[in-house]
């Protein structure tokens, strides 16, 4: 399978365009079976290449190949190449499984919507990008990734195209991520200037072999710059401080997209680019310094304004983007493969979590607000059951996948020698725990918050929309065990051997063994911590319905604060978006549009305007002035001929 | 009779050619001054032929005279279309094409 490795990428990459171009004139069961006959294929494809991988022996586990010469100029050569190791072989299994399976969600969520065929030309558009992205082979094939989930995330974050606020949102994620990729770009053009090379292979070999030129512990220097400017990227890519904000604003989006590019997949991009570069990063002290800060800031941060927020997708989307934080965190602290543990369990439960949430909006009919729900576990058992598997693993409870994976971050914070992180993160899980079963029995619990008319045709939803949510449901649970921690008493962490030799050029730091009991006890606190925010959420939500209200009276300013998301939108408006509109309307179109360019323009046009207005008068319609003109023009060329010859 | 008498007597030919041209109104006689500008040109060629002792010149009269036939051909159904639509020879009155 190792030889037909470019199947994997453009099996999407036809189904999109079979959907696109053929789509609307064949109808909609062809378009269900081209986009998720495509998607499916693609994750056998994949499977299949990563059990050929898994079969090899550890060493070998790495495939690259060149497909041809892209760019060839001076010394600079750019290969079209795939690269396949454990670390892009997780990902190509998360990428195209959860792909394929909210690909047959998106079979019932999207019946009978008019731009069907479109969307599943995008799904499998973006499928195609993101498999570049992972399985490039150089930075610049990654940017190419890069850019094309962007573009992706642009047009399905705007798909509902008669809805301003969509097409708003689609702006603002598009605007966002540029910010992060100049970044992003700069950085590879530093590589490409520092190491003559785009290669990860090569440029990974100078690194390791190079431990002079650029030393362990240095806090400055190049690779630093490098790690920060791509860093940059990652920022504006999985959506941390300070260029988060366009992912809330990203759900308006259809549900599935939430669940495929803007938890499970997409945005874990920054992570995975960070892991990929980790030989840069783990030599850069002030780099990783940088990420665990922001990373942290994020998790707790988003958490925070997650508590408040009553539209059910964007308490799913702060909750993103604090997971992505954690994964953050787990980079900073070079806990990679443990930042690439929980980017797996993250995309299955965050992925259920969206479905979930899109079964129950299907099922209100279009109502997003969690204040006019309630009681739906009697009419959505499944939705409600699999959402409720979803909120523990989410909140790290033993023995569902987030446990093991939320785990193992906050344990390697703490034996990296960051007690503090540690503290914010457990804390962290603390509320990650209370605003999940927030959500849960604010829409499944309690009275019932809607009129007749919704409970008229509430329902469950059909089967291609339950039976993904199973599915999720059971890698959620089971997810975890591929990465049992060693305090568990069976043998290393087998997901840590298997990334191991992608990360071979990462720089290790000393580490002095912590005992297995330690490690247990800080499993019970974090445990513990997410069992006191899901009894917390019980009390105020199940128990004693008024204290969340009087709560919120008690604490106005703290509760406004959150409810109001910080007023970053408001603050960002105010100092950046509204004067870039100023000096963009007043200097930029008046002044130096109109002005300037529109005024040479009109300039030239009008005094061709004036000179012809006076010549004009020559073409009088008289034959015999035509040729007094003729004869005057020869007679005028024979005295400039005589002229010149004499 | 040397070379430049030709040429003189051409030139003038030309001259009162070219000056009927732009004074008559009339398109026949335009078309008379015309055939004589072609034929004051034609009387160069034959006697720079006749000078320079080459055949050249008097290939060219042949070709001047095709010319003149295949536009006495053209003019004239200029003419006569004119003289249809307008009732006038006068190419004064026929000047619809200007600004």
């Amino acid at each position: 399978m190792l030889d037909y490795l470019w199947l994997i990428p453009l099996l999407p990459l036809a189904g999109s365009a079979l959907n696109g171009l053929a789509g609307k004139r064949l109808g909609s069961s062809f378009v269900t079976w081209v986009g998720c006959g495509s998607a499916g294929l693609a994750f056998l494809a994949a499977a299949a290449a990563v059990l050929d991988l898994v079969r090899a022996a550890p060493q070998n586990r790495e495939v690259l190949i060149s497909y041809f010469t892209w760019i060839a100029c001076g010394d600079f050569v750019a290969e079209a190449q795939f690269l396949l190791d454990p670390l892009s072989g997780v990902m190509i299994l998360v990428v195209t499984g959860v792909g394929f399976v909210i690909h047959v969600y998106s079979i019932g969520y999207m019946h009978g919507d008019g731009g069907y065929y479109r969307f599943f030309s995008y799904m499998n558009l973006f499928l195609f990008a993101m498999l570049v992205l992972v399985m490039a082979g150089n930075f610049l094939m990654m940017f190419v990734g890069w850019e094309g989930v962007g573009l992706c995330s642009y047009l399905l974050i705007g798909y509902y195209i008669d809805r301003k606020s969509a097409g708003d949102a689609g702006k603002k994620a598009f605007v966002v991520n540029r910010i992060g990729d100049v970044g992003f770009i700069l950085g590879v053009f530093l590589v490409f200037a520092t190491f003559g090379s785009l290669d990860f292979a090569e440029v990974f070999r100078q690194i390791a072999s190079a431990p002079v030129r650029f030393p362990a512990e240095t806090g400055v220097g190049l690779l630093t710059a490098i790690a920060l400017l791509l860093f940059v990227g990652a920022i504006g890519k999985s959506a941390q401080i300070p260029l988060y904000v366009w992912l809330p604003d990203a759900m308006e989006g259809p549900t599935p997209v939430s669940a495929l590019i803007h938890a499970a997949t997409m945005v874990t991009a920054g992570v995975y680019m960070v892991v990929r570069c980790a030989p840069i990063y783990s030599r850069s002290e002030a780099a990783l310094g940088v990420v665990t800060v922001v990373g942290i800031l994020t998790a707790w941060l988003a958490a925070t304004i997650g508590l408040t927020q009553t539209d059910i997708k964007r308490v799913l989307a702060y909750s993103t983007v604090s997971q992505l934080g954690y994964m953050f965190v787990a980079a900073g602290v070079t806990a990679f493969s443990a930042g690439i543990f929980h980017l797996m369990t993250h995309a299955f439960f965050k992925a259920l979590l969206f479905l979930g949430a899109g079964s129950v909006i299907h099922a209100m009919g279009g109502e997003q607000d969690l204040t006019r729900m309630g009681g739906l576990r009697r009419y959505a058992p499944i939705t409600y059951r699999t959402m409720c598997i979803a909120a523990l693993a989410i909140s790290g409870i033993f023995p569902l996948a987030g446990f093991f994976s939320k785990d193992e971050i906050l344990f390697s914070a703490w034996a990296g020698g960051h007690p503090v992180v540690w503290a914010v993160g457990l804390a962290t899980a603390g509320l990650t725990a209370f605003y999940m079963f927030r959500l849960t029995f604010l829409a499944f619990h309690g009275p019932e918050r809607f009129g007749d008319d919704v409970r008229h045709h509430l329902h469950e939803s059909p089967p291609s929309m339950t039976i993904p949510l199973v599915i999720l449901a059971i890698l959620a649970t089971v997810g975890g065990f591929v990465g049992l921690p060693p305090w568990m008493g069976l043998g290393p962490n087998r997901f840590a051997e298997f990334l191991a030799p992608a990360l071979a050029h990462a720089h290790r730091p000393e580490t002095h063994e912590i005992s297995h009991s330690v490690e247990f006890v800080f499993a019970l606190v974090s445990v513990l911590a997410a069992l006191i925010g899901i009894f917390l959420a019980r009390y105020m939500y199940v128990g004693n319905p008024a204290a969340a209200g009087l709560l919120a009276a008690r604490a106005r300013g703290p509760y406004t604060l959150l409810y109001r998301k910080y007023y970053v939108d408001e603050i960002y408006d105010r100092l950046l978006v509204n004067p870039i509109v100023v000096v963009s309307r007043e200097m930029l179109w008046k002044g130096i549009d109109v002005g300037i360019v529109d005024g040479t323009v009109n300039g030239v046009g009008a005094s061709m305007r004036v000179w012809g207005g006076l010549l004009k008068y020559v073409q009088n319609g008289l034959v015999r002035s035509y040729a007094s003109w003729i004869l005057t023009g020869a007679a005028l060329l024979l005295y400039y001929v005589a002229r010149m010859r004499g | 009779m040397g070379l430049h008498h030709y040429l003189i007597l051409s030139a003038l030919l030309f001259a009162v050619g070219a000056a009927g041209v732009i004074v008559k109104k009339n398109i026949i006689a335009i078309f008379l001054c015309i055939e004589l500008m072609l034929n004051a040109a034609n009387l160069s060629f034959v006697a720079f032929s006749r000078y320079l002792d080459q055949v050249h010149g008097q290939i060219f009269v042949f070709f001047v005279m095709v010319v003149a036939a295949a536009e006495a051909a053209v003019g004239l159904a200029i003419t006569i279309t004119l003289y249809r639509n307008r009732r006038t020879l006068n190419v004064d009155d026929a000047d619809l094409m200007k600004w």
